[in-house]
Parts: structure tokens; C-alpha cells; sequence
């Protein structure tokens, strides 16, 4: 019932935060913060912590951390069917941390209707943890498009200048990709049907399935399309620099924290599991859209001159890394990109707070019209200094870890392909030392004054950096709890290298589908 | 001593106070536990190499596991031999002396607070780097040097030029570091471990020696120590870093994070005897380097400029040491160049310092009466530099000849061309020595160092001219060197050949008995001065290769390319709905019309199915 | 039955003249009051149709659609001639060309 409890508390607070406008402007953003503040304890504190180091079978929903099924529309095999294990835990605690920042950095920026505004970032929230928590396929659709229209709101309602072109643009790729993904989900179900004779929606039944090769290539670019489009990968990245700059910095925050993380989510529990074959066999061309992304996201930051969008477009280069881990498939390149999703969430999240700081101060995110704010904003640029260190890779912080962990994991399967990937190094210092140029050092300006960092916005920061340096220096804790997933989530699909008797029987077909 | 773990912390705990100050601390509570936290780890280090001197046990301790996936297992563990003992000797030792200048050095900067805590964020990550049991950690240490380098060359960050070195010499040595990284996850996948005693282990018993996969294995790893030290062909960022404060290119710049390649492969040393053709590579970049950086360095006017060049070419050596395996000379000539080079960086400190923060050395002259403790230490470090007789240089830099000279084939060729650098060292640091404190004055001083300084001073000096006699504990770390057995002939050649530079630097710069000035000023003279003095055009080619390349590929691709695809969806679905949309015109009976035909074209349809 | 026994092709001949008259004047007249007029004329030829058909067949269905394209075409009149009020007082004009503001 927890997991239920917590959606329905995600949903009710948003409902309760649009009512309490009316009370006061000031009270929404408390009851948010409170709403979100109490699902984490819930969430936390319902836990059974001997659990956590057990291996959860993925066909037995029993042995998992925390499961409900209740009958919805038993007459197509539909259930409100929910599940945790330890991945969805660690995305969960994720999600609702950086929900927690996201309130706070929007802490004083929404004066329009800001019941409304918390309100939907409320569900946007509830979506997400939906999405994370759904075992059933059909479930699974409905909170992904419950985590899309809040957010859809929030673009086009709160954002900035160019907000309904972003806005729009964000919905359509978005939706269009979803409508793939439920016209195979209908196809999985229906041939889940013909082998079991019994129409199911539930991932558990659907596990295993031995599909027509070709029936199973084409559901899996579904799912993967969906999936991508989301992530974001090469090239169905476009949407995210406009999203992510039109955003107001909330709806950045959970855009590049959250949402961007459903994408990979969903790959590694859904996409890969669902159709091993197909995914092994996609797998050299997913990673090659990896590597484009990792290069070519990091090219275009550097290229931007716009604050938020640099962030953006480094967001897509780190996605790529996840996108690299997932498909080469072994247990260091898998935990490097689990590593990543919560790496990525945490510093790009502080760095769109740190690009909505500035744009709340100097009503512009263009980066030459900044310059030299360390001299009067010496807090923010330390933070900035931390973060633009930490997307670059630091050693001693998450990300390193996790690009690391992907690297090493795909050197062992396709080296070359790794060397390339490691070119994002280099240019991922190139952008972000370039971002710190322009925007913290240089000349300042003399008539300009700004307020540096207040105590509220500096202790999100604070939480932040302690999370990144823990992630960096002490991992373990997060590794262990993705480890009995992956392991078992693993032992779905065998990389290709290893079964050339699958080859030979899934490739003509493969080939025929292309 | 169990307190091992305590060496790296001081600098570390007092950077993060420092930081978490914010600024607000007191700058003499800021600059006293800046230099007091290094010099507590000195003090550790002293009592720590006290400790192993009387028993030579290698110590190793593990403070906790820094992650577990599958079979890799890196530990944030230590490993303390012989080489490390005087790694971290040299780190805390100078470094603690460097901080005791930069009290003096940095009084008057207002981020006085944040230099402190870059420069012990430093100590603290270059400990890690050499103090590291695992070649992840030291990977660790290895970025953390590189970032605080960064920080400290853009410390004066107002000055866009000052953060362009700053991201210079980050982005050149990130290439490097990239490398590495590549060499590690190689070394991983192949051999199963990143210890490195373990790694070491493995590599010999399963590698022969000439495989192809250790040669490329230190092949990449080669690549991370050219990066960081400054060497061919990714040299280019080292004179630009000298944009720093003095003091961080005395710490940083010259004693101990360049160094760290030379330092990587002394500690895989196991894993490049395997590889001849790299350890061949090794010596002829050390070569070509050390040469390249000697002429760059003749015609230098920045005193700071000078040095750096001197610098990449004393790395040369040591990388030339490397190369034809005297790791023992090569590390030793590290610990005598740390003396001797920190003490010229002090001492040119000190000089830019009193003149009102004057680089030129045309502008300066005639300092050698008014600042006599910087001119003694500046000519002692010069002696030490050009490998004069008795002074540590000479010993560190005789041996590394010596060991050149024994190579069969191609051994001629290195102790030749070592032998021409070490004449033109002498040229250039006695041009610098000559110039900068003899002849006319053209600036005067306004202070004189003050005790802080000077006591930094002095005890680089003695380090400089006695740091030769030092025995390094390392005949435990290395394959033992052959005995030395040359004949006089070469040992006359290398004592002889520094004084030889040193005469002609006095004829052309002091005495002026020979002058060039008429050929300098000839076409070709400007000609190839100008070639030398943009350090043989290595920018301008970079320039070309890599940076233009890439800023305009940016450029191109900065409205993104990939959206002109949906972009051409978008519009073709307008196109065909304003195509579709001019059906309808509004006129009744246009519709009715339409209506009519459509439905006589549905009943011929069906009339012909039907029959 | 009995009485006037007219052939059932003639009737439907009839009804189809009568149809494509309408027809014609549908798409021909511009004035909104004769379209209007035209679509009575085609909606009683179909009725027309029907009552020979009913009568033929001798079933009530005939009649009982005849009475319901009677009470539609009352009903249709009704709310035709209230649009022609409305477009003579927006448009000042009857002329069907001119009222095309729903062009897209």
C-alpha cells in the first residue's frame, strides 16, 4: 500500500497546494515543501531495511521491496500493479530530493498563480514516481503521460520568452514518441496473449516471452524510440535545449534531474529486458547514437552563448554515457550509467538552479552580457566553480565515477568505441571551463551589484555538493543497492559476444526488418 | 606510524576551512594555517621518513574501499616505499617553504584566503597522487593537481588572459589525462586490477617483454605523463601557465605537479621495461623536448617565461633518465631540479616582487648591490641549473649523461644531444643571471624580501647547492643500475661543457666580446628568433590543427543542425495543410457541387463492384 | 386499392426529374432563397419516391417516411428562412458567393 499512499500523497498535496492560494500566495510553496518533505520521510521510514541487500528476482514480484496489485480492467488483464525494488528506491529518493530543490529554487521567482505552479509540479512529481514505480505496461503509459502534461504546463505557463514554441515542441516529441511506445505495448500484450493465451499488461507476465524476432525488433524500436526521445539521445535531443531554456528553473531542475532519467529507466527495465534479443542486436547502433551524443551534445555547449542552454546541451552529452552504459551490458558499464542517472540528476540540477539565480538577478542568460560575477557573487561562483568541475569529470566526485564505471564497462566490449566516447572528457572541460569564463571570471562589471547566494539558496547547494562528494568518494551504498537489480535484470539478456547461437537465428530476420 | 592518513589530511581539512570561510576569515589566521597545515604534514613526513630510513619496510595502509563493482575494487589505500618516502618529502618540504613565501608573497591580495586554500587543496591532492596504492587514485590525485592548477594560473581571474592560460593548460593536460584513462581501462580489462604492485605483478607474468599490448598500454599511459609534464608534443601550455602567482609556479609549475608524469612512469617503471619501443620513445620526446624547450628558453624576455622553458627542458632530462632506464637518475635529478628551480621561481618572485611586478628583463639590471639575498640565491640556483661543479644539479644531471652514454646504438645520439642542452642551459641561465642583476639598472626597487622570504630563500639554497650529496632511499623500487664505469674523457666532457655555456653567456651578455646583435638583427636573425621565441610555433599550429577546427565546427553546428530535419517536417505538414486548406472556400454551393460528384463517384464505384 | 394505376417507372422518372431540377437550382442558384426552395423540391422528390414505393409494395413505411420529410422540411424551413433574415441583415445581400467568411 506504501507505494500507493505515496502517489496519492503527491496528488492530493498538489491539489491541496492550488486550494491554499487562495488562503495566501505565500502558502503554496510551503505546503509543497511539505508534501514533498513528508512523502521522502514516508517513503524512507515504511522501508524494511533488511531487504534492501536481496536479490529481486524480476519474474517474482514477491521478493521485491514493496508490491501492490489491485484489479483495474480485468477483462483486458489490466492491473494497478506497483513495485519497488532497490533501482526504483534509489530514483525514488532522487526524485523526491530533487523535487525538494526544485521548490526551493523556485522559492521566490513565481509570483502568477503560484498555487497552480506547485500544484503541477506536484503531479509532474507523482508522474515520475509512477512512471519508477508502474509493473504494468498500460499503468506505465498512463503515468508517463501524468508526468508529461503537468510538465507541458509548467513550460508554457511559467517559462520565458519563446515558452509555447518550447513548450509545444517538448509535448510533441514527447507525445509522439509515447504514442509508439503504447502501440507497442498493445503489440507485446496481444502477442503476450497468443503465447499464454491470456491477455496481460503485467510486466511480470510479459518477461520472457519468446516473440517472433521480427514482431520483437520492431515492438523494441517502440519502446526504444520512446525511450530515447526522452533520454535524450542523438538526434531526438532537439526538444531539450528549448524545453530546458524556456523552463522555468523548477521545471528545468526536474526536466534535467527527473525526467530525462524516466528515459533511461525505462530502457533498462522495460526495453532491454522485455526483447533481449532485439536490444543485442540493436545494441552497436544504440551505442554509436551514445557516442554521437557524448561528442556532439559537448560540441554544441561549447558552442552556445546562452547560460541555460550550454547546461542543456551538456545534459545531452552526459546522457549519452547513460545510453553507452545500458547497452554495452555488463555490470561496471551498468552501474556506471545507474552512477550517472543520479550523478547527472544532482549536478546538472544545481547548475539550471545556479542559471535561474542568475537570470532572477540579472534578467538575462546570455553569457556575454555576464563576466567577472565572481567578484561580486563569490559564493555563486564557487558553486559554479564545484559544479562545472563535476560535469567535467573530477575524480572525487559522482560523475567521474559514473563516466568512469561506463567507460571501463564498454572498453571491455568495444574499445574503440569507448576511446571515441572519451573524447567527451576533453571537450566536456572545453565547454565547461568556457561557461566558468564567461559568466564567473573576466572583468566586472563596476555598476552592476547582485545579491550572492542567500542561506536558503545556499543550503540546497550545500546538500547538493555533500551528495556529489559522497557519490564521488563513497559510492558504495548506491552501488549496492542497483547491484541485485542489475544482476538480476542481466541475466534477461545475454550480450551478443557471448551468444552467437542467437545470432545466427534473430540476425536474417533483424536484417530483413531494417 | 600510523598517522599516515594524517599527511594528506592537514592540507586538505585546512582547504576546506578556507573555503568554507568564504573569505571571511582573518588573513593572518588564513595565511598561518595555510603554511602551518602543510608544515604539520612535513613534520609528519620528516618523522615518517625517519622511520623508514631505520627500517626500509614498505608501508601500506588502506582507509577504506572506494567502490566494489564486480572485480574492480579500488581502495583509497596507500602504498609507501622508498619512492614515495621522497615524493612526499619534496612535496611537503618545499611546498611547506613555498607557503612560508607566499605569506609574504600574497599579504597585500585581498583573496588571500582563497590562494590558501587552492594551494593546500593542492598539497593535499598531490600527496594523494604520489602517496596512491592504486592507479585510480593517483588518477584521482592526478586531476586534483590539474584543477587546482587551473585554479591557481586563472587565480587573478579579471583578466581574461590570465583564464585563457588557466584553460589552456587545463584542456592540454585533460588530453593527456585522457589517455591515461584509456591506458587504465586497458590495463584493467587486461590484466584485472588497477593496484599497482599487483597490476605490476600480473603485466610480468603474463605479458612478455615486446608484446604489442605493454607497449600501447604505456604507450597510452606515456600520453598522461607528456600532458603533465609539459613535454612534446603537449608542451605547449607550461610557459603560458605562468600567469599565475610567482609562488604557484615555483610549487605547481616547476617542483612538483610537473613532475608527476616522470613520477607515473618511475612507479609503473615495472610495466615499461616490458615495452622497449615506449621506454625508446620515452627518451628521444625527453630529447627533442629538452632541446626544443633550451633554444625556446635563449631568447625569452619574461624572467618568468625563462624559467618555464628551463623547466620543460630539465623534465626533458629526466624523461631522457627514463628513457634509457636510470629511473634512480631521473627521480634523483626530479628532487635536485624541485631545489633548484623552486629556488629560481622564489628568487624571480622576490625580483618581480620588489620592481613593481616587472617581468622583463630588459627592464631590469644592476639588482646585484641592492637585492643581495635574491642575487646570491638567484646565482646559486642558476649554478645548480647549468649543473656547474658540486652543486646538486651537477650530480643529478652527470649521472643522467652517464647512463645515456652506456646505451649501445642509439645511446651516442641522446648523450650527444644532452650535452648540447646542457651547454645552452648554461648559456640561457647565465644570460638570465647576467642581464637581470648585473650592467645598468633600469628599475629600481621599492622593498626588500622580508624574513619570510628570505628564510625561504636561504634554506633552497642549501638545498640547492648540497641536495647532490643526498642518498635516496630507492635501490629497493628499481632494477638495480649498472655501476658506472665511463672513462674520464666523458666525465671531463660533461664537467666542462656547463662552464663552456657559462663563458659564452659572459662574452655575449656581460663581457660583450662576442656580439650577435647585427646577425639577431638580419631577416633571418628576426626570423629565427621569432621562431624560437613562440616556442618553435607550436601554438600557431595547434591553432590551426585543433582549436580553429573545432571553434568553427562549433560555430557551424551552434543552431542546431539536427532540428533542420524537424524542422523540414514542420513545414511540410504546414505546406500540405495550406494546400488543403484552399478546398475550402466558403462558397455553399462550391461544397453542395462538391458533394454531388463525390457521391456520383461513390455509387459508380459501388455499381461497378457490384457487377 | 384501385383507382388511378400509374406505372411505378413513371412515378420514379417522376421523382428523378424532379430531383435533378432540384439539383441543378442547388448548384446553380446563387440567390439563397431559390437554393432553399430547390432543396424543398428535392426533399419532395424523395418523398415522392417513398409514396410510390409505399404503394406499390402496399406497406405504411412509404407514408410514414413521407410524413417525416414533411415535418423536416417544415422544421428546415423554419430555421432556413431565419438564417436568410440573419444573412440579409449581416451581409446585405442574398447572394450565397458573397457570404464565404468560412474560406480557410
Amino acid at each position: 500500500m506504501t507505494l500507493a499512499v505515496l502517489i496519492l500523497l503527491l496528488l492530493g498535496g498538489g491539489l491541496l497546494a492550488w486550494l491554499a492560494e487562495r488562503t495566501h500566495p505565500n502558502l503554496p510553496r510551503w505546503v509543497a515543501l511539505g508534501v514533498v518533505g513528508i512523502s521522502l520521510l514516508f517513503l524512507l521510514l515504511t522501508l524494511p531495511p533488511e531487504q534492501l541487500a536481496l536479490a529481486t528476482d524480476p519474474r517474482h514480484p514477491g521478493n521485491w521491496l514493496a508490491q501492490l496489485k489491485i484489479d483495474w480492467m480485468p477483462r483486458f488483464g489490466i492491473a494497478f500493479e506497483l513495485a519497488m525494488d532497490g533501482l526504483s528506491l534509489l530514483l525514488l529518493v532522487l526524485t523526491l530530493l530533487l523535487g525538494l530543490v526544485a521548490i526551493t529554487a523556485s522559492w521566490s521567482e513565481i509570483t502568477f498563480k503560484p498555487g497552480l505552479f506547485q500544484a503541477n509540479l506536484l503531479w509532474t512529481l507523482a508522474g515520475v514516481c509512477g512512471v519508477f514505480l508502474a509493473m504494468d505496461l498500460f499503468l506505465f503509459f498512463l503515468f508517463w503521460e501524468v508526468m508529461l502534461i503537468p510538465m507541458y504546463l509548467l513550460i508554457a505557463i511559467w517559462g520565458h520568452e519563446n515558452k509555447s514554441y518550447a513548450a509545444m515542441k517538448f509535448f510533441i516529441f514527447t507525445q509522439a514518441s509515447g504514442l509508439l511506445m503504447l502501440l507497442a505495448i498493445v503489440v507485446l500484450a496481444w502477442q503476450g496473449s497468443r503465447v499464454s493465451g491470456q491477455l496481460s499488461f503485467s510486466y511480470f507476465d510479459l518477461l520472457g516471452l519468446s516473440l517472433d524476432p521480427r514482431v520483437a525488433w520492431w515492438t523494441m524500436l517502440g519502446f526504444f524510440l520512446a525511450f530515447t526521445v526522452k533520454l535524450p539521445a542523438f538526434p531526438f535531443h532537439t526538444w531539450l535545449p528549448d524545453a530546458h531554456t524556456q523552463a522555468p528553473t523548477a521545471g528545468s531542475v526536474l526536466l534535467a534531474g527527473i525526467l530525462l532519467k524516466t528515459g533511461a529507466y525505462g530502457l533498462l527495465r522495460f526495453c532491454i529486458p522485455l526483447f533481449p534479443e532485439a536490444s543485442m542486436e540493436f545494441a552497436p547502433i544504440a551505442m554509436g547514437l551514445g557516442v554521437a551524443g557524448v561528442i556532439y551534445g559537448a560540441v554544441l555547449a561549447f558552442a552556445q552563448s546562452d547560460f541555460k542552454r550550454l547546461v542543456a546541451y551538456s545534459s545531452v552529452s552526459h546522457m549519452g554515457f547513460v545510453l553507452l552504459g545500458l547497452y554495452a551490458w555488463n555490470q561496471l558499464a551498468l552501474q556506471g550509467a545507474v552512477m550517472q542517472m543520479v550523478a547527472h540528476g544532482v549536478s546538472t540540477a544545481a547548475l539550471f538552479m545556479l542559471a535561474g539565480a542568475l537570470q532572477h538577478r540579472l534578467h538575462t542568460r546570455d553569457m556575454g552580457r555576464m563576466g567577472g560575477l565572481w567578484h561580486q557573487a563569490p559564493r555563486m561562483g564557487a558553486c559554479a566553480m564545484f559544479f562545472a568541475v563535476a560535469s567535467l569529470g573530477l575524480p572525487g566526485l559522482g560523475n567521474f565515477v559514473a563516466e568512469f564505471l561506463v567507460l571501463l564497462g564498454l572498453f571491455a566490449v568495444h574499445p574503440w568505441l569507448a576511446a571515441i566516447a572519451a573524447v567527451g572528457l576533453i571537450t566536456a572541460a572545453i565547454y565547461s571551463l568556457w561557461m566558468m569564463q564567461q559568466a564567473f571570471q573576466g572583468t566586472p562589471d563596476k555598476q552592476r551589484t547582485m545579491p550572492d547566494f542567500d542561506g536558503r539558496e545556499m543550503t540546497a547547494m550545500a546538500a547538493m555538493m555533500i551528495a556529489l562528494l559522497w557519490l564521488g568518494l563513497y559510492p558504495q551504498p548506491v552501488l549496492d543497492l542497483a547491484q541485485p537489480v542489475l544482476d538480476s535484470l542481466q541475466a534477461l539478456a545475454t550480450p551478443l559476444d557471448q551468444a552467437h547461437s542467437l545470432v545466427s537465428k534473430a540476425a536474417p530476420a533483424a536484417g530483413s526488418g531494417l | 606510524m600510523a598517522g599516515i592518513w594524517l599527511i594528506p589530511f592537514f592540507p586538505l581539512a585546512s582547504a576546506v576551512l578556507l573555503l568554507l570561510s568564504a573569505g571571511r576569515m582573518p588573513r593572518q589566521l588564513a595565511a598561518w594555517l595555510g603554511a602551518g597545515s602543510v608544515g604539520l604534514s612535513a613534520i609528519c613526513v620528516a618523522s615518517l621518513v625517519n622511520d623508514f630510513l631505520a627500517d626500509g619496510q614498505v608501508r601500506e595502509v588502506t582507509l577504506w574501499t572506494w567502490m566494489t563493482v564486480a572485480e574492480f575494487t579500488p581502495r583509497f589505500a596507500f602504498y609507501i616505499d622508498g619512492l614515495t618516502v621522497v615524493m612526499m618529502s619534496v612535496i611537503t618540504g618545499v611546498g611547506f617553504l613555498i607557503h612560508l613565501y607566499s605569506i609574504e608573497f600574497m599579504w597585500d591580495d585581498e583573496s588571500i584566503c582563497r590562494y590558501f586554500a587552492y594551494m593546500n587543496l593542492f598539497v593535499g591532492a598531490m600527496l594523494l597522487l604520489v602517496m596512491a596504492d592504486n592507479l585510480l587514485l593517483l588518477y584521482l590525485g592526478w586531476e586534483g593537481v590539474g584543477v587546482c592548477s587551473y585554479l591557481l594560473v586563472g587565480f587573478w581571474y579579471r583578466d581574461p588572459a590570465n583564464g585563457k592560460a588557466a584553460r589552456k593548460a587545463f584542456v592540454v593536460t585533460r588530453v593527456g589525462d585522457t589517455a591515461m584513462a584509456l591506458g587504465l581501462f586497458l590495463l584493467f580489462t587486461e590484466l584485472g586490477t588497477l593496484d599497482i604492485q599487483p597490476l605490476l605483478a600480473a603485466a610480468n607474468s603474463t605479458w612478455q617483454v615486446g608484446d604489442t599490448l605493454p607497449v600501447l598500454a604505456t604507450a597510452l599511459l606515456l600520453g598522461g605523463a607528456v600532458g603533465k609534464s609539459a613535454q612534446l608534443p603537449l608542451q605547449v601550455w607550461l610557459p603560458d601557465a605562468m600567469a599565475g602567482p610567482t609562488p604557484v609556479s615555483a610549487l605547481i609549475h616547476a617542483a612538483t605537479m610537473v613532475t608527476a608524469g616522470v613520477y607515473l612512469i618511475a612507479r609503473t617503471s615495472g610495466l615499461f621495461l616490458l615495452a622497449p619501443p615506449t621506454m625508446e620513445a620515452v627518451a628521444w620526446i625527453g630529447l627533442l623536448t629538452l632541446l626544443l624547450a633550451a633554444f625556446a628558453a635563449l631568447v625569452q624576455q619574461d624572467i618568468k617565461r625563462i624559467l618555464a622553458y628551463s623547466t620543460i627542458s630539465q623534465i626533458g632530462y629526466m624523461f631522457l633518465a627514463l628513457g634509457v632506464g636510470a629511473f634512480a637518475s631521473g627521480i634523483f635529478h626530479l628532487v635536485t631540479h624541485a631545489f633548484f628551480k623552486a629556488l629560481l621561481f622564489l628568487a624571480a618572485g622576490a625580483v618581480i616582487h620588489c620592481l613593481h611586478h616587472e617581468h622583463n628583463i630588459f627592464r631590469m639590471g644592476g639588482l646585484r648591490k641592492r637585492l643581495p639575498v635574491v642575487f646570491w640565491s638567484f646565482l646559486i640556483g642558476s649554478a645548480a641549473l647549468a649543473a656547474l661543479p658540486f652543486t646538486s644539479g651537477f650530480y643529478s644531471k652527470d649521472a643522467i649523461l652517464l647512463s645515456a652514454s652506456e646505451v649501445g646504438g642509439i645511446g651516442l645520439w641522446l648523450w650527444a644531444g644532452g650535452l648540447l642542452g646542457a651547454l645552452l642551459t648554461g648559456i640561457y641561465s647565465f644570460r638570465l643571471v647576467f642581464i637581470v642583476f648585473f650592467g645598468q639598472a633600469h628599475t629600481e626597487p621599492d622593498r626588500q624580501p622580508g624574513w619570510k622570504m628570505s628564510v625561504a630563500l636561504v634554506v633552497l639554497c642549501a638545498l640547492a647547492l648540497a641536495g647532490g650529496l643526498l642518498a635516496l632511499p630507492l635501490a629497493d623500487v628499481f632494477p638495480a643500475a649498472r655501476a658506472h664505469e665511463a672513462s674520464h674523457a666523458i666525465e671531463y666532457i660533461s664537467i666542462g661543457t656547463p662552464l663552456l655555456g657559462l663563458l659564452l653567456a659572459y662574452l655575449m651578455f656581460l663581457g660583450r666580446q662576442i656580439n650577435f646583435d647585427r646577425a639577431a638583427d638580419s631577416i633571418a636573425g628576426r626570423r629565427v628568433r621569432g621562431f624560437l621565441f613562440s616556442g618553435w610555433r607550436f601554438d600557431q599550429l595547434y591553432e590551426v590543427l585543433w582549436v580553429r577546427p573545432y571553434t568553427t565546427v562549433a560555430h557551424w553546428c551552434r543552431n542546431e543542425p539536427v532540428d533542420r530535419v524537424y524542422n523540414a517536417i514542420v513545414a511540410s505538414s504546414q505546406w500540405a495543410h495550406h494546400k488543403l486548406a484552399a478546398l475550402q472556400t466558403g462558397e455553399l454551393r462550391w461544397y453542395a457541387t462538391s458533394m454531388v460528384f463525390g457521391l456520383v463517384l461513390l455509387l459508380a464505384v459501388m455499381l461497378r463492384n457490384a457487377t | 386499392m384501385g383507382g388511378l394505376q400509374i406505372p411505378m417507372e413513371q412515378v420514379l422518372a417522376l421523382a428523378g426529374l424532379l430531383f435533378s431540377c432540384g439539383l441543378l437550382g442547388l448548384m446553380l442558384r446563387r440567390n439563397i432563397i431559390f437554393m432553399l426552395m430547390s432543396l424543398e423540391v428535392m426533399l419532395n422528390a424523395a418523398a415522392l419516391a417513398f409514396v410510390a414505393a409505399g404503394a406499390k409494395w402496399q406497406q405504411a413505411d412509404g407514408q410514414i417516411i413521407f410524413l417525416l420529410i414533411l415535418s423536416v422540411a417544415a422544421a428546415e424551413v423554419a430555421v432556413g428562412l431565419g438564417l436568410v433574415l440573419q444573412i440579409q441583415r449581416r451581409f446585405k445581400t442574398l447572394d450565397m458567393d458573397q457570404a464565404r467568411r468560412l474560406r480557410g
